[in-house]
């Protein structure tokens, strides 16, 4: 039983049970690696996507849950999104695992509030965990990338996704 | 092998009966290994001519092959630096790859020669070896062009990948790395002086792995997918020490996807076609434990025994081995436990998880071929030597491939290799070659062990008319890390160095005229290990904490009074690096309204570290907020990458200070995931500055040392707050 899925702006069918949660359709069957594992029960927040523009946590979404959702991974960021680009200007990863989980965290920040203080910044990050504890730079890379005008931050003309 | 790189590369092999003295994550160990030729091999490598550390590609990449893996401490980029200062190279044009499992040509100069990353040494070991390796390798790039060009070498310069003549002539290193690689490296190549170094120590030592780390390309152990490969989780025994009695997997194999069930020495293997099958194939297994010989006593009634041992309530075995050792001994014994205590007080350290973003996970082929591993080793020597034994080759047959890591902090390291074997022994059932990647879940990893051990320490200090410690009477209670360690190990006499380092040697019991300390490391079934920065985890708190309080009674400044004793004692590098520290925070200036200062310094892994922290209570939990950080860790190599490491370490630090704590009731852990262990949050981790030493010496380690003084800072803090000692961790209750 094939499951339609949008991820990164193409449909795609998938032969995973229904049950199985979006992360490992993504990783597994998909091959989209970037979206991680790291507790299963939406505490750490790595495996972080965007539905619609707002971030879930895949490993608790199961894909017949999904419904027309479209799913933005770290892949369909496409490697030079603003935030992308501030994460290594700043030197921002460490190990790295849980960065993904966290700039798809900061994309939907900055797409709902373009300007956030620091408030707004720890009350939207607080659930991706960092055992390296890159906080400080994220923090910082967050507000540099608030600083670029940036495609996410889009005109008033275009529609939205 | 063209000298000089024969002799930079550390030989381990040949050697009928090698002796491994590591340092893995900190505090110093000996395995003794009885191996006939076992290291005499490795992976395959094939050495070009530039040495096992060097390539250059005719589009003038210059690649650096790194023996440490990386995972997160940013080695990758501070070993490439070494090199490519020495080189002249080309920053942008700089990358690294990581090394195979060979310990012949990439063993930790550190480690006895063992290939192996920890201990804060990456840098440490590699500096002369990577150096010497860039200046060999430029000297041959500029014979090649002078005798190319037909003009003396000493006319010859080198700036930024460009070798240059001032006639006009120029070339870069891929356009003559053929000629260069024809020419016989120097006997004993010059090192640049270190005041010409234009790269190191420059803000353009960045990482080389961030893009790959932003965009979802970085791959990980949990992200290896190969032909034909299978996912394993293995049902475990919640009790430390219990065996398999029986299982029944009929549920299991009902799973679709679920292909095979094998029981191992570790508990029950599930494999399947994907991580989910396997997941709930592995939930699905009823298993019968036989826990006669499993620990199934509570981190409360261990914690009580460790108290009455250091009281005397309960008489310590009268056993040379098993009794108390002592580890520092200084006049009179009597004395210390003599007279009024100015502080008489005991801590609790409970045991941590690690808990890194990346559960532990292997991936294992067996069965056709040598066998190979695919992992973020962090020890592929030791990882060699565990799997060697399970499939029955020579450990230098085992080949690893060694990935990014997903954090480490020390857990993936140790003697044991758990989950390499683990996976190994499925992988062996699996045969054929299959690959096989084991994965654990977040409970599984939380509940496996290797912690940080539970520790307790009682100190009673007697002052002098000055205030000053006059006596100093400690005990430590604690497992032993390194269970095992033949005698003739650091700290001597058999005992277990990484249990009190920090406390050993430290300047506050040197400028004590009389000392009565001593060690007692009861067995205790959990498995415990290294945890970043070890020892000091616990000692620098203690000895920190005991300082401020000290200082206190004696109506003295903490500063100050650390000052009188540095003094003392001779430790000038703590005093230099108090004096950064305070004269950047502010010391003797008002802190912002509603905040308290407070003041720790230690020293670990050959670097010293300072900090005054800005602490205020919410809700009567400590908020951190300003935190500024001296350091002293020999040359700088990347001034950004010892900054990350510190603001990484104090996280770490603070996170387990606050928050964290494993338990266990009648042997069970009760911690499972991160509802339940908690860690650090971004809205709880604080803005560290920081600032480094100047320093000609050798470059020391900045991975671990960062991670000890914040706790004691923060308790020194609450002490001028509340006017109370802070005496057990966690400080908040989950």
């Amino acid at each position: 039983m094939a499951i339609t899925v949008d991820v990164n702006g193409r449909p795609l069918n998938v032969n995973s049970p229904p049950d199985t949660p979006l992360l490992w359709v993504l990783r597994d069957e998909l091959g989209l690696t970037g979206t991680k594992y790291g507790c299963g029960i939406a505490q750490c927040g790595a495996c972080t996507v965007l539905a619609d523009g707002q971030p879930i946590r895949s490993c608790q979404m199961p894909i017949s849950a999904l419904g027309a959702a479209k799913i933005t991974t770290i892949e369909g960021l496409g490697g030079s999104h603003p935030l992308q680009q501030a994460w290594v200007r700043l030197d921002v990863p460490q190990c790295g695992y849980c960065q993904s989980g966290q700039i798809m965290s900061a994309c939907a920040l900055l797409a709902q509030n373009p300007h956030p203080d620091d408030a707004a910044i720890t009350g939207a990050m607080d659930g991706n965990i960092c055992r390296c504890g890159a906080y400080q730079r994220i923090r910082a890379a967050i507000k540099e990338a608030a600083a670029t005008p940036t495609p996410t931050a889009a005109p008033a003309a275009t529609p939205t996704a | 092998m063209n000298k000089p790189f024969k002799d930079i590369a550390v030989s381990a092999s040949r050697r009928d009966v090698l002796v491994v003295g590591a340092t893995v994550a900190g505090g110093s160990l000996l395995v003794g290994c009885s191996l006939p030729g076992a290291l005499s091999a490795g992976s395959k490598v094939e050495v070009g001519a530039f040495g096992p550390f060097l390539k250059f590609a005719p589009d003038e990449t210059v690649t650096v092959i790194s023996k440490h893996i990386e995972f997160g401490q940013g080695n990758h980029a501070g070993l490439a630096a070494i090199a490519a200062e020495e080189l002249d190279a080309d920053w942008s044009k700089v990358k690294v790859e990581q090394a195979a499992a060979n310990a012949k040509l990439y063993g930790n100069v550190n480690m006895g020669g063992t290939q192996g990353t920890g201990g804060s040494s990456a840098i440490a070991n590699s500096w002369t070896q990577l150096r010497t390796a860039g200046a060999a390798a430029r000297a041959m790039f500029v014979s090649a062009a002078a005798a190319k060009w037909g003009v003396p070498a000493s006319e010859i310069t080198v700036s930024n990948g460009v070798i240059a003549h001032p006639s006009g002539k120029q070339a870069g290193f891929g356009e003559l790395v053929s000629d260069a690689a024809k020419v016989a490296p120097p006997e004993a190549p010059t090192l640049k002086d270190p005041k010409t170094f234009t790269l190191i120590g420059s803000d353009r030592v960045r990482r080389k792995d961030a893009q790959a780390k932003s965009d979802g390309a970085a791959r990980y152990t949990q992200d290896v997918q190969l032909p034909d490969m299978l996912i394993a989780m293995v049902a475990h025994a919640p009790k430390f020490g219990a065996k398999v009695k029986s299982f029944d997997a009929t549920d299991a194999r009902k799973v679709a996807g679920v292909v095979a069930i094998h029981q191992i020495p570790t508990g029950v293997a599930v494999v399947a076609n994907s991580t989910w099958a396997a997941r709930q194939g592995r939930d699905a297994l009823k298993v019968t434990w036989d826990e006669s010989k499993a620990e199934t006593r509570g981190s409360n009634q261990l914690l009580q025994e460790f108290k009455d041992l250091a009281s005397g309530k309960a008489a310590a075995p009268d056993d040379k081995k098993k009794g108390w050792k002592g580890f520092d001994s200084k006049g009179d014994a009597a004395k210390a436990s003599a007279g009024t205590a100015a502080v008489e007080v005991t801590y609790d350290f409970p045991y941590l998880a690690h808990a890194t973003m990346e559960p532990m996970n292997c991936v294992a082929m067996v069965g056709k071929g040598p066998t190979k591993l695919v992992f973020g080793s962090q020890t592929p020597t030791l990882d060699q030597i565990n799997t060697a034994g399970i499939v029955f080759a020579l450990p230098g047959s085992i080949e690893i491939e060694t990935l990014f890591a997903g954090g480490s902090f020390g857990r993936r390291a140790n003697f044991q290799s758990d989950y390499v074997t683990e996976c190994v022994h499925i992988a062996k059932k699996v045969g054929k070659g299959r690959p096989v990647k084991l994965v654990w879940t977040r409970e599984d990893d939380m509940r496996a062990g290797y912690y940080r051990p539970m520790v307790h320490h009682a100190v009673r200090v007697t002052t002098d008319a000055e205030g000053y410690p006059a006596t100093w009477r400690h005990r430590v209670v604690t497992q032993s890390i390194m269970k095992g360690a033949p005698p003739g190990s650091p700290g001597g006499g058999g005992i277990d160095a990484t249990a009190i380092e920090g406390a050993l040697g430290s300047p506050y019991l040197k400028a004590t005229p009389i000392v009565d300390a001593q060690l007692i490391t009861p067995d205790v079934g959990v498995p415990v290990l290294w945890w970043r920065s070890v020892g000091a985890t616990h000692t620098a708190y203690v000895m920190e904490h005991t300082i401020d309080q000290l200082a206190r009674k004696a109506g003295k400044d903490p500063v100050e009074y650390r000052r009188a004793l540095y003094e003392k004692a001779g430790a000038g590098r703590r005093l230099a690096v108090l004096n950064l520290a305070a004269e950047k925070a502010g010391w003797t200036t008002p802190v912002a309204k509603g905040w308290t200062r407070g003041v720790a310094v230690h020293e670990s892994f050959g670097s010293v570290v300072a900090q005054v922290v800005e602490v205020k209570l919410e809700n009567g939990t400590p908020k951190v907020g300003r935190v500024v950080t001296a350091i002293d860790c020999g040359t700088a190599i990347s001034p950004d990458q010892i900054a990350a490491q510190m603001e990484g370490g104090s996280c770490y630090g603070l996170s387990a200070a606050l928050f964290g704590k494993v338990t266990l009731t009648d042997g069970v852990v009760d911690q499972q995931n991160f509802d339940t262990y908690r860690v650090l949050r971004n809205s709880e981790a604080p803005n560290v500055e920081t600032y480094i030493l100047p320093s000609s010496a050798p470059p020391s380690g900045v991975g671990e040392p960062g991670t000890p003084v914040i706790g004691p800072a923060v308790a020194n803090a609450l002490l001028a707050i509340t006017g109370q000692p802070t005496l057990s961790q966690p400080f908040v209750e989950a």
